[in-house]
C-alpha cells in the first residue's frame, strides 16, 4: 500500500511537470517545470533500487542539463513571452494526434504483454562497488568511448557557440 | 514493491508521448529540446523498470546502459544548445518553423 | 576424214583471230589489217581444199563436245564434215579470198579501211562457222552473227542517212524471219530432243531420215521463215535492194554470194526433215519470189539495184530447184550463182569506180572501149545469169531447176514461172548492158571512165573463167555435182543430154533466153545510140507499167502504211502505258510512301515525343508536388517519423494476426 501511494505520488509530480513542460507559455517555466520532471524521475529510480543512477539524474539533469536549458532561453530571449505569438505551431493539432498514436500503440502493446502483472524480484542490490567494477572490467570500452564522446561535444559546443569574427565587407550582422 | 511492471511501463509511455507531444506541437527549439530530453528520461525509466523487474539482476545490464544513455544525454543537450544558439545568432529567431532553407 | 574433223574449228577460226587482232589495230595500219583478212582467208581457203578432198571419199564425219549441261540434259555442239559443208567451205573461202582482195583496190581511198577489213574477217569468220555447224544451235549462232557483220557492214558509211537507215531496214526484217527460225528450233528440240545434226544415229536429221520421226510441217515452214528472212523471199525481200547502201564489195560477198545464199543453206542442210507440203510452200513461194523480183529488175536505174533483184530472183530459183528436185538441184545452182553474181557484182563496182562513184545507169554508157577488161569480164557473167547455152554455168544449173520443175508432179506453175523468169532474166541483163556499155557516155564522168587497177581486175578474170568452167560440173551428162554430194561415183554419159525430156527443156529455155536477149537488144542498143538520154523507151510505151515495176509494186509504201505504223501505234501505247499507267502507279505508290512517312513523323513527334514529354512532365511534376512535403521544417519531419513508427509497430506486431 505505502509502495503505491509513494508510485502515485512520483508518478503525479513526473507526469504532471512533463504536461506543464510541454503546455505553458513562459518558456523558463517551463524549464522549471522539466527540471520538476526530472526530479520525479529521480525519486522513481531511488524506489525502484538504483541509488546510484538516481542520484546521478538528480546531477547531470536537473543540475546540469535544465541550467544549461535555462541559459540558453535566456540566451535566446525567448524569456520575453511576445504578444500575439503563440506558443504552439499553427498546426500543434496533427503533432498531438501523433502523439496519441503513438501512445495508443504503445499502451496497447503493453496492455497485450504476458508481463502485465509481473511482480519484481526481492532482494536487488545495486551497490556502487559493483557499478564501479562492471565499468572497468566488462564496459571499460563503452567507457572510453563515452569519454571521447564527451570530449568531442565539449570540442563541438565550444566551437559552434564561439561568436563568428566580424568582417567589414559582409552584411551578416 | 508490489507495484506491478506494468504500471512503470504505463507512466513510462505518457511521458514518452508527452514530451513527444510537446517536440511535435511546439514552436520554440529549446522546448523541443525539453521534450527530447523527457522522451529520453522515459526510456531510461523503462530500462530501470525492466533490471528490477527482469531475471537476472545482478548483472546490472540496465543500469549501465542508463548511466551511458544520460552520458550521452548529457553531450547531446550540450552540443544541440550550442546549435540552438548559433542559429539563433543568424536567424534572430529560435522559431523551428522559421528553419526551412534546406526544403526540397 | 576423222582426223580432219577434229581440226575443222581452225577455219572458222583463223579470220575470227583476224577479225580480233583487226579490232585492236590502229586505222592507220592498213597493210597490217588488209594483210591480217586476206592471210587468215587464205589459210581458211586451204584448209577447206583439204577438207573438200578428203570428202571425196563417201561418209560423213562429226566432231561433237558438250557446251553446257542443265539437269539431266546437256547442250551438245560440234561440227560435221560431209560433201554438201565441204563445197560450200570452198566455194565461201575462195570467193572471200577474191573479194578481199579486190576490196584492197576498191577501198583504198577509204579512212576506214582497217575497220572494214575486220569486220569483213568477221562475216567470214561467221559464215565459215555456219557452214560447218553440225547442231542447229550452233548454226543459229552463227546466223546471228552473220546477221550482225551484214548490218554493220551495210552502215559502214553511217553518216549516211540512208545507210544507217538500210543497216536497221536489214536487220529488222531478217530478225521477223529468224524469230521464226528460232521458234523452228525449239519445236524441233522439243520433239527431237536433240538439235545435232548427226550423232552416230541419234541426231535430229538422221532421226528423221530413219523415220522414227514422222516430217513436221510445222517444224520445216518455221525453219523456212528464218531462209524467208535471210534469203530475200517474197514477203521479206525488201531490204535486200536497200543493202545495196553498203560498199560494192560487201554487197558482192554478203548480198550476193554468201551470206543470203545461208538460208538456201539452211534448207538444203535440214532437208530430211522437211515434209512434202513445206516442200511445196518453198517451191511455190520460190517461184513467184523469181517472177516478183525479176519483173522489178526491168525497170530499175541504179547499176547495184538492178543486181539486187537479180539476186532476189536468182534466191527464188534456188528454192525452186531445192523444193521441186532436191538437195542437189538447189546447191548446183548456188555455187555457180555465187561465183557469176560476184562476178556482176565486182564488174558492177569496177564500173562504179571507174566512173568516180556515179550509179545510175543512164549517166553511163559506151564503157566498152574505155574499161575493157571490165566489159569482158561483165559480159560472161551476164551470159551465165541469163543462162547462154552450153558454155556458161548458168545455163546448166538453171536447166536442171527448170528441169526439175518440169518433171514435178505437183504443179506445172512453177514450170510456166520459171520460164517467165528466165525470159525476164535475160531481158533486163541485157538492157543493163547495152545502157552501161554500148552507145556514147551520157555524163562527164563517164567519159572520163578508166580501167581498174590490176588487183580489181584479177579477181574479176578469175571468176570469169570459173563462171564457165564450173557448170561443167553439173551437165546431165556427167552430173559430178549431183553424184557428189549423194556420196556416189557419177558416169559420163552423153545420151543423157539427148533425151527427150531433157532436150525440151533445155531448148525452150535456151530459145527463150535469145529471144528475150534479141528483143532487148533491138530495143536498148538503139536507145543507147542516141547521144541524148531520153525515158526509157519501155517507159514510154507503158507509163504506168513501167512506174509500177518501178516503185517496186510499191511494196515499201504498202508495208510503210501497214506494218510500221501499225509498230508504231504499239510503240506509242506501250510508251503511254508505261508512262502514264504504270509510271501513274509507281507515283501513287511513291505518294504512299511520302504519306505514310509524314504520318510517321507525326507520329513521331505526337505520340512518341509527346507521350515522353508528358511522361517526364509527369514525373517532374509529382517530384515537385512530393517535394512540397520537404518544407525544411524538422517538426514535420519528426511527425513522420512518429506516423511511420507507428505503422510500423501495427505492421510488425499486429499485422500477422
Amino acid at each position: 500500500m505505502p509502495n503505491e501511494i509513494v508510485f502515485l505520488l512520483c508518478a503525479a509530480l513526473t507526469l504532471g511537470g512533463a504536461v506543464a513542460a510541454m503546455t505553458m507559455r513562459n518558456l523558463v517555466h517551463c524549464a522549471l517545470c522539466a527540471a520538476c520532471a526530472f526530479a520525479g524521475l529521480a525519486a522513481f529510480y531511488l524506489q525502484l533500487g538504483a541509488q546510484f543512477v538516481g542520484f546521478a539524474q538528480l546531477l547531470i539533469y536537473v543540475g546540469a542539463i535544465a541550467i544549461l536549458i535555462v541559459f540558453t532561453i535566456m540566451l535566446t530571449r525567448g524569456g520575453d513571452i511576445q504578444p500575439g505569438v503563440s506558443g504552439a505551431s499553427h498546426n500543434w493539432w496533427v503533432g498531438l494526434s501523433v502523439a496519441a498514436l503513438v501512445l495508443a500503440c504503445l499502451v496497447r502493446s503493453i496492455m497485450s504483454s504476458p508481463n502485465l502483472l509481473r511482480l519484481p524480484p526481492a532482494n536487488v542490490a545495486a551497490p556502487a562497488r559493483k557499478i564501479g567494477e562492471a565499468l572497468m572490467n566488462r564496459y571499460v570500452m563503452p567507457l572510453q568511448t563515452i569519454g571521447l564522446l564527451l570530449t568531442a561535444a565539449l570540442l563541438g559546443a565550444v566551437v559552434i557557440g564561439l561568436r563568428e569574427p566580424r568582417h567589414p565587407d559582409t552584411n551578416a550582422r | 514493491m508490489s507495484t506491478p511492471l506494468s504500471y512503470y511501463l504505463v507512466v513510462s509511455a505518457l511521458l514518452f508521448s508527452v514530451g513527444l507531444a510537446g517536440a511535435l506541437a511546439r514552436r520554440n527549439a529549446v522546448l523541443v529540446l525539453i521534450g527530447l530530453e523527457l522522451m529520453l528520461n522515459a526510456a531510461n525509466l523503462n530500462f530501470i523498470a525492466f533490471w528490477r523487474y527482469g531475471p537476472h539482476a545482478e548483472r546490472l545490464t540496465g543500469l549501465m546502459f542508463v548511466i551511458f544513455s544520460i552520458a550521452v544525454a548529457a553531450a547531446e543537450v550540450a552540443v544541440a544548445l550550442a546549435l540552438v544558439i548559433a542559429i539563433y545568432r543568424h536567424r534572430h529567431t529560435a522559431q523551428v518553423d522559421r528553419f526551412d532553407s534546406l526544403k526540397g | 576424214m576423222e582426223s580432219l574433223v577434229k581440226y575443222l574449228w581452225i577455219i572458222p577460226a583463223a579470220p575470227l583471230l583476224a577479225a580480233a587482232a583487226g579490232a585492236l589495230l590502229p586505222a592507220r595500219r592498213r597493210r597490217l589489217g588488209a594483210g591480217l583478212a586476206i592471210g587468215a582467208m587464205a589459210v581458211a581457203f586451204l584448209l577447206s581444199c583439204a577438207a573438200f578432198f578428203a570428202t571425196l571419199q563417201p561418209g560423213r564425219a562429226t566432231s561433237n563436245f558438250r557446251w553446257f549441261q542443265f539437269g539431266d540434259t546437256a547442250v551438245q555442239l560440234g561440227w560435221v564434215l560431209d560433201p554438201l559443208g565441204a563445197v560450200m567451205l570452198v566455194m565461201v573461202s575462195f570467193v572471200s579470198l577474191l573479194i578481199f582482195v579486190y576490196s584492197a583496190g576498191y577501198m583504198a581511198g577509204d579512212w576506214n579501211f582497217t575497220r572494214f577489213f575486220c569486220f569483213m574477217s568477221l562475216f567470214g569468220a561467221a559464215m565459215l562457222g555456219l557452214v560447218i555447224a553440225n547442231s542447229l544451235l550452233l548454226f543459229f549462232i552463227c546466223w546471228e552473227l552473220v546477221g550482225l557483220a551484214s548490218y554493220l557492214l551495210i552502215g559502214f558509211w553511217f553518216q549516211k542517212p540512208s545507210a544507217a537507215a538500210a543497216a536497221k531496214k536489214a536487220f529488222i526484217v531478217t530478225r521477223i524471219g529468224d524469230l521464226g527460225l528460232f521458234l523452228g528450233m525449239l519445236l524441233l528440240y522439243s520433239k527431237a530432243g536433240t538439235l545435232l545434226f548427226y550423232d552416230g544415229g541419234r541426231g535430229c536429221l538422221e532421226q528423221y531420215a530413219a523415220g522414227s520421226l514422222a516430217a513436221s510441217t510445222v517444224i520445216s515452214l518455221l525453219i523456212f521463215c528464218g531462209a524467208v528472212g535471210k534469203s530475200g523471199q517474197v514477203p521479206l525481200h525488201v531490204w535486200l535492194p536497200d543493202a545495196m547502201e553498203g560498199p560494192t564489195p560487201v554487197s558482192a560477198l554478203i548480198h550476193a554470194a554468201t551470206m543470203v545464199a545461208a538460208g538456201v543453206f539452211l534448207i538444203a542442210r535440214v532437208y530430211p526433215l522437211m515434209s512434202d507440203q513445206a516442200k511445196e510452200v518453198v517451191t511455190f513461194v520460190g517461184a513467184v519470189t523469181a517472177v516478183f523480183a525479176a519483173s522489178i529488175a526491168v525497170a530499175q536505174n541504179d547499176i547495184k539495184r538492178i543486181l539486187a533483184y537479180s539476186t532476189v530472183s536468182q534466191l527464188g530459183y534456188m528454192m525452186m530447184g531445192l523444193g521441186a528436185g532436191g538437195i542437189a538441184v538447189g546447191m548446183f545452182h548456188l555455187i555457180t550463182h555465187a561465183f557469176f553474181k560476184a562476178l556482176l557484182f565486182l564488174g558492177a563496182g569496177s564500173v562504179i569506180h571507174g566512173c568516180h562513184d556515179e550509179q545510175d545507169i543512164r549517166k553511163m554508157g559506151g564503157l566498152r572501149k574505155l574499161m575493157p577488161l571490165t566489159f569482158a569480164t561483165y559480159a560472161a557473167g551476164m551470159m551465165a545469169l541469163c543462162g547462154v547455152p552450153l558454155f556458161f554455168s548458168g545455163f546448166w544449173s538453171k536447166d536442171a531447176i527448170l528441169d526439175a520443175a518440169h518433171q514435178w508432179p505437183v504443179s506445172k506453175a512453177p514450170f510456166y514461172l520459171g520460164l517467165i523468169g528466165a525470159f525476164l532474166t535475160a531481158f533486163y541483163m541485157t538492157r543493163q548492158v547495152c545502157i552501161v556499155f554500148f552507145g556514147k557516155p551520157a555524163s562527164e564522168e563517164a567519159r572520163h571512165a578508166h580501167e581498174s587497177p590490176s588487183v580489181m581486175t584479177v579477181p574479176l578474170a578469175i571468176l570469169a573463167c570459173l563462171a564457165v568452167v564450173v557448170g561443167f560440173f553439173g551437165t546431165p551428162a556427167w552430173p559430178w555435182f549431183q553424184k557428189y554430194l549423194e556420196g556416189g561415183r557419177p558416169a559420163f554419159d552423153l545420151s543423157k543430154i539427148v533425151a527427150p525430156e531433157q532436150l525440151t527443156v533445155m531448148l525452150l529455155s535456151a530459145g527463150l533466153v535469145f529471144a528475150a536477149i534479141l528483143l532487148s537488144g533491138l530495143i536498148y542498143v538503139k536507145a543507147a545510140a542516141r547521144p541524148s538520154r531520153e525515158t526509157d523507151p519501155l517507159e514510154r510505151a507503158q507509163p504506168a507499167v513501167f512506174a509500177l515495176l518501178n516503185r517496186k509494186f510499191f511494196i515499201d509504201e504498202i508495208y510503210d502504211a501497214t506494218v510500221v505504223r501499225l509498230t508504231a501505234v504499239f510503240a506509242r501505247l506501250s510508251d503511254w502505258l508505261d508512262r502514264a499507267f504504270w509510271g501513274g502507279l509507281v507515283r501513287v505508290f511513291s505518294w504512299l510512301v511520302v504519306a505514310l512517312a509524314c504520318l510517321d513523323r507525326a507520329v513521331d513527334e505526337s505520340v512518341v515525343n509527346g507521350g515522353f514529354d508528358a511522361g517526364t512532365e509527369t514525373v517532374r511534376g509529382s517530384g515537385k508536388w512530393m517535394s512540397r512535403f520537404q518544407n525544411g521544417q524538422a517538426q514535420r519531419y519528426l511527425r513522420v517519423i512518429g506516423l511511420a513508427f507507428c505503422g510500423l509497430l501495427i505492421l510488425l506486431l499486429w499485422g500477422s494476426q
